[in-house]
């Protein structure tokens, strides 16, 4: 073969591989889903790469910390700088690797962890999952974190390569799938959701009884772990069992809970039974009659939370910080936005 | 590990950069411990029926020769000495101790497959029997798993043996080399079923790196998973749907049924054996064809020479000719002549012979009695049409149809359509249900359903049918262009970004229209089965 003949299949190769792999390229992105405008949940965990890493206070844990606790309202009454590492259905060791692969990047002084996903001690469902485990950053901690979460159907090759999992969406795709593209949209406040909808709490269930009310040996592990990470990198943990009154938090679960802390000098707040302190009132603080809080919710506990945090554990008030109380006002003013146009949105559903 | 895995890609990928990585001459050892690794990967404790298959064997071969061997070198040596009668006495002596060591492996091995694949269905027939005659005891199934692919390996094993036996191919000496042989893994789990002289051309052979024939053998694999996935995995959502709702789904759900199952099988099937030889190629290895187009047969006995041709011959060479020529069918023979005339009694032993081998083609397709019913009705239909050539010859003549395309259109579409309804008793798998659900046909007046939508709601949506309605285009176009010769290699000669195109576009297809992953069930080949 001539040189010029061996050069010309040389580049003939290097092209075709590069349409190969920019075709893959393009398509991976275009299917898989954007989490932009709808199920915003999965857009939660990536927006933390965005952001400043000097936090105060970490949340890790679901829904019922990304709905509950607002950041803004902790910092523009405590001077607290926080974000809420939070996802739908977060499982415990997905909090755990999500916490690993967070003090990476910075050590807060606190972290609070809500308790609920105590409750499961086996991989859940694959589209929580995906919410949870895609937007994290590539890490050992997001391997092992897929590890641990994939259910029995779940191929570790699917999140390597989304384009596998997501192959057949071309026949589902929408406006979104066009208008983000290669943006995203800002889907959270510092990982809280706003919503300002009321919908109150009436006949909230009892829970079901159970066959056996122990925490898993699974569940149990990834709290010590994540305990004694915080031990480790010198970082106060705080449990919390946030005021959603469904699902059922039971007193067999509260009693283990509050042993464990005793037992290893962690604060522990149950705000299902601080109603007095928190002041929310269920027929007007929850826009999904009692499972999560609304703006107005998530406000008054954040006050109350804010104080026990600076009276129990000394949070610094940060608000003299003159480019992080800059930061802070442009994320105010979004959040402030946010609100008014969902009071709009509201006063046109009911006009 | 199924073919369709990730695992198996990924395991293809390392053995070809191993394979190709290595000196020629070491090539085929990789391969056997790749092939037995695939094995393991099925179990572990499977691959002991795979040994205890392959060393039988290899040892009965081994001793024939050995007798054949023993008789040669005396008869070279005292020819001059013996009568006639005494080198036939010999000759014979040396036959009936090879023929003793044939039985005994034929018996061994057999009775293994016997074992693990019928001992259930005897069970399930002998409680029959005794609630049918009111007995209190039941007897218990066996807890046996069905080693992967054991009719397969079994089959391929036996026809060297008898091929040794009959003196066309000289024993291999290397058990591991053999070994190889029964545990290719590309056809381990599906076939095709290779006899020895095929195979051992280019098994054990150096192969060095050749860029166009791996690219080669990696596009026909695509196009096997295009088969695969595209098309017979989607349609495999609707004819579960109607099968497993048999009784909602009758009359011209029937007939849907018939030819999705028709479309499912084929594009399983041959997408699988595309993938076994396409795999086979890319590693230097030819593995001969299993398919020629069966759809296009105008009978159901050209059909049978184009459909799993492998099994076919098979079958013929070593169940047909064998019970045809044995000393019970030619006494018959003889006895049917005299007493029958010599028409019919020319006949009565082919059409016992033929009635063994579809007889054993059921069985062997599945231990139940859907899959006997299903081999005797081919045989009833082969048999019925040869019986009826001269009244279509005479037809023929009188309406001079012969040759003429519409006709031959005609003849594929009924051959296509008999070999479907003849499936049923595979789709039902219950012989009562399979005839109830075929008198629906005529009874049940509901044609419209392929009209008003409602096959719609089997699960599939307008856009799946499209898909499968475009892939059902693109198979006959493939198969019409193949008549002329191979498409692979018309592409191969067609300017590079138009061959680029293509083949991207073929993987491109597989990719994103391809049903796999979650959200499909993930099915293995029909034929992994047996």
């Amino acid at each position: 073969m001539t040189g010029e003949k061996r050069k010309s299949r040389r580049l003939r190769v290097l092209l075709s591989a590069a349409v190969v792999l920019l075709s893959l390229g393009f398509l991976q992105r275009l299917l898989s889903p954007k989490y932009s405008t709808e199920l915003i949940e999965g857009g939660l965990i990536r927006e933390y790469y965005g952001e400043e890493k000097d936090h105060d206070l970490i949340f890790i844990g679901d829904c019922e910390v990304y709905e509950n606790f607002s950041p803004k309202v902790l910092w523009e009454e405590y001077g607290i700088n926080s974000y809420i590492r939070g996802s739908a259905q977060q499982l415990i060791w997905q909090s755990y690797y999500l916490l690993e692969d967070t003090l990476r990047y910075e050590t807060p002084d606190a972290v609070v962890f809500n308790v609920l996903a105590m409750q499961y001690n086996e991989p859940q469902r694959e589209a929580y999952n995906r919410m949870t485990l895609e937007g994290m950053r590539w890490s050992g901690s997001k391997v092992r974190s897929i590890l641990a979460s994939m259910t029995e159907e779940e191929h570790f090759l699917d999140y390597v390569f989304p384009l596998l999992r997501y192959h057949s969406r071309w026949s589902q795709l929408k406006a979104e799938d066009a208008a983000y593209l290669l943006k995203t949209r800002p889907v959270s406040h510092n990982g809280y959701t706003m919503r300002l909808d009321v919908r109150p709490a009436e006949n909230v269930p009892e829970g079901r009884i159970l066959p056996d009310y122990r925490f898993g040996d699974r569940a149990w592990s990834y709290l010590e772990k994540i305990r004694l990470l915080c031990q480790e990198k010198g970082v106060e943990l705080v449990l919390v069992k946030a005021p959603s009154l469904y699902p059922y938090w039971y007193p067999q679960w509260e009693e283990q809970i509050e042993d464990y802390a005793r037992e290893n000098g962690l604060l522990y707040l149950n705000f299902l039974e601080m109603g007095e302190e928190t002041g929310i009132d269920y027929s007007r603080d929850t826009y999904d009659a009692g499972l999560h809080l609304n703006l107005y919710g998530a406000e008054k506990l954040s006050r109350c939370f804010g104080r026990i945090l600076q009276e129990q554990l000394g949070l610094e008030d940060r608000r003299g910080e003159a480019a992080l109380a800059a930061r802070w006002q442009e994320k105010c003013a979004a959040y402030e936005a946010d609100k008014q146009a969902w009071l709009a949105s509201l006063s046109e559903e009911n006009a | 590990m199924l073919f369709t895995s990730y695992e198996f890609i990924g395991f293809l990928l390392l053995l070809f950069l191993l394979y190709y990585l290595l000196p020629g001459r070491h090539q085929w050892k990789l391969l056997l411990g790749a092939s037995w690794l695939f094995y393991l990967s099925a179990g572990p404790g499977m691959i002991l029926y795979l040994l205890a298959v392959t060393a039988a064997v290899y040892l009965a071969a081994r001793r024939i020769g050995a007798i054949g061997a023993a008789h040669s070198a005396y008869m070279a040596q005292h020819r001059a000495e013996l009568s006639r009668e005494e080198r036939r006495a010999l000759k014979d002596a040396a036959k009936k101790r090879q023929r003793r060591v044939l039985l005994a492996a034929l018996l061994l091995d057999l009775g293994i497959l016997a074992v693990v694949k019928y001992t259930n269905f005897a069970i399930s027939n002998l409680n029959s029997l005794l609630h049918l005659f009111r007995g209190k005891g039941q007897l218990s199934l066996w807890n046996i798993a069905l080693p992967m692919g054991i009719s397969f390996y079994t089959f391929q094993a036996l026809s060297y043996l008898i091929d040794v036996y009959r003196g066309v191919v000289e024993p291999e000496r290397d058990f591991f080399r053999f070994a190889l042989f029964t545990s290719f893994f590309p056809q381990l789990v599906q076939g095709p079923i290779s006899r020895y002289k095929d195979l051992s051309e280019t098994l054990w052979g150096e192969h060095p790196f050749h860029g166009p024939t791996v690219a080669r053998g990696l596009q026909r694999v695509l196009w096997g998973y295009f088969k695969k996935l595209v098309i017979a995995d989607r349609m495999l959502v609707a004819v579960n749907a109607l099968i497993r709702n048999s009784g909602q789904y009758t009359g011209a759900y029937v007939f849907a049924g018939m030819l999705f199952y028709a479309l499912e099988l084929y594009a399983d099937f041959t997408g699988g054996i595309d993938v076994t030889i396409g795999v086979a190629e890319a590693l230097g290895i030819r593995v001969r064809e299993n398919f020629l187009r069966p759809y296009f047969s105008k009978s159901i006995k050209e059909y049978w020479r184009r459909w799993h041709i492998s099994m076919g011959t098979w079958f013929t060479d070593y169940v047909f000719y064998p019970v045809s020529v044995c000393k019970p069918m030619l006494r018959l023979n003889k006895f049917a002549r005299a007493h029958l005339g010599e028409k019919l009694g020319k006949r009565l032993p082919v059409y016992l012979s033929s009635f063994a081998v579809w007889l054993a083609t059921g069985i062997w397709h599945g231990a139940s009695w859907n899959f006997v019913a299903w081999g005797l009705g081919n045989w009833a239909v082969i048999m019925l049409s040869q019986e009826l050539e001269p009244l279509y010859g005479r037809f023929h003549r009188r309406f001079q149809v012969a040759g003429k395309s519409w006709f031959k259109l005609f003849q594929v579409v009924r051959t296509v359509l008999l070999m479907s309804a003849l499936r049923l008793f595979d789709c039902y798998r219950d012989v009562p249900l399979t005839f109830r659900m075929f008198g629906s046909l005529f009874t049940v007046r509901n044609w419209a359903v392929f009209f008003d939508g409602s096959l719609l709601n089997l699960g599939l949506a307008p856009m799946d049918f499209t898909i499968l309605g475009l892939g059902l285009l693109l198979l006959t176009g493939v198969s019409l262009l193949q008549r002329k010769g191979s498409v692979r290699d018309r592409i191969a000669v067609l300017p590079y970004p138009l061959r680029f195109v293509l083949w991207f576009g073929l993987f491109l297809a597989v990719l994103l229209m391809g049903a796999y992953g979650i959200g499909y069930d993930e099915s293995q080949f029909i034929y992994n089965q047996f």
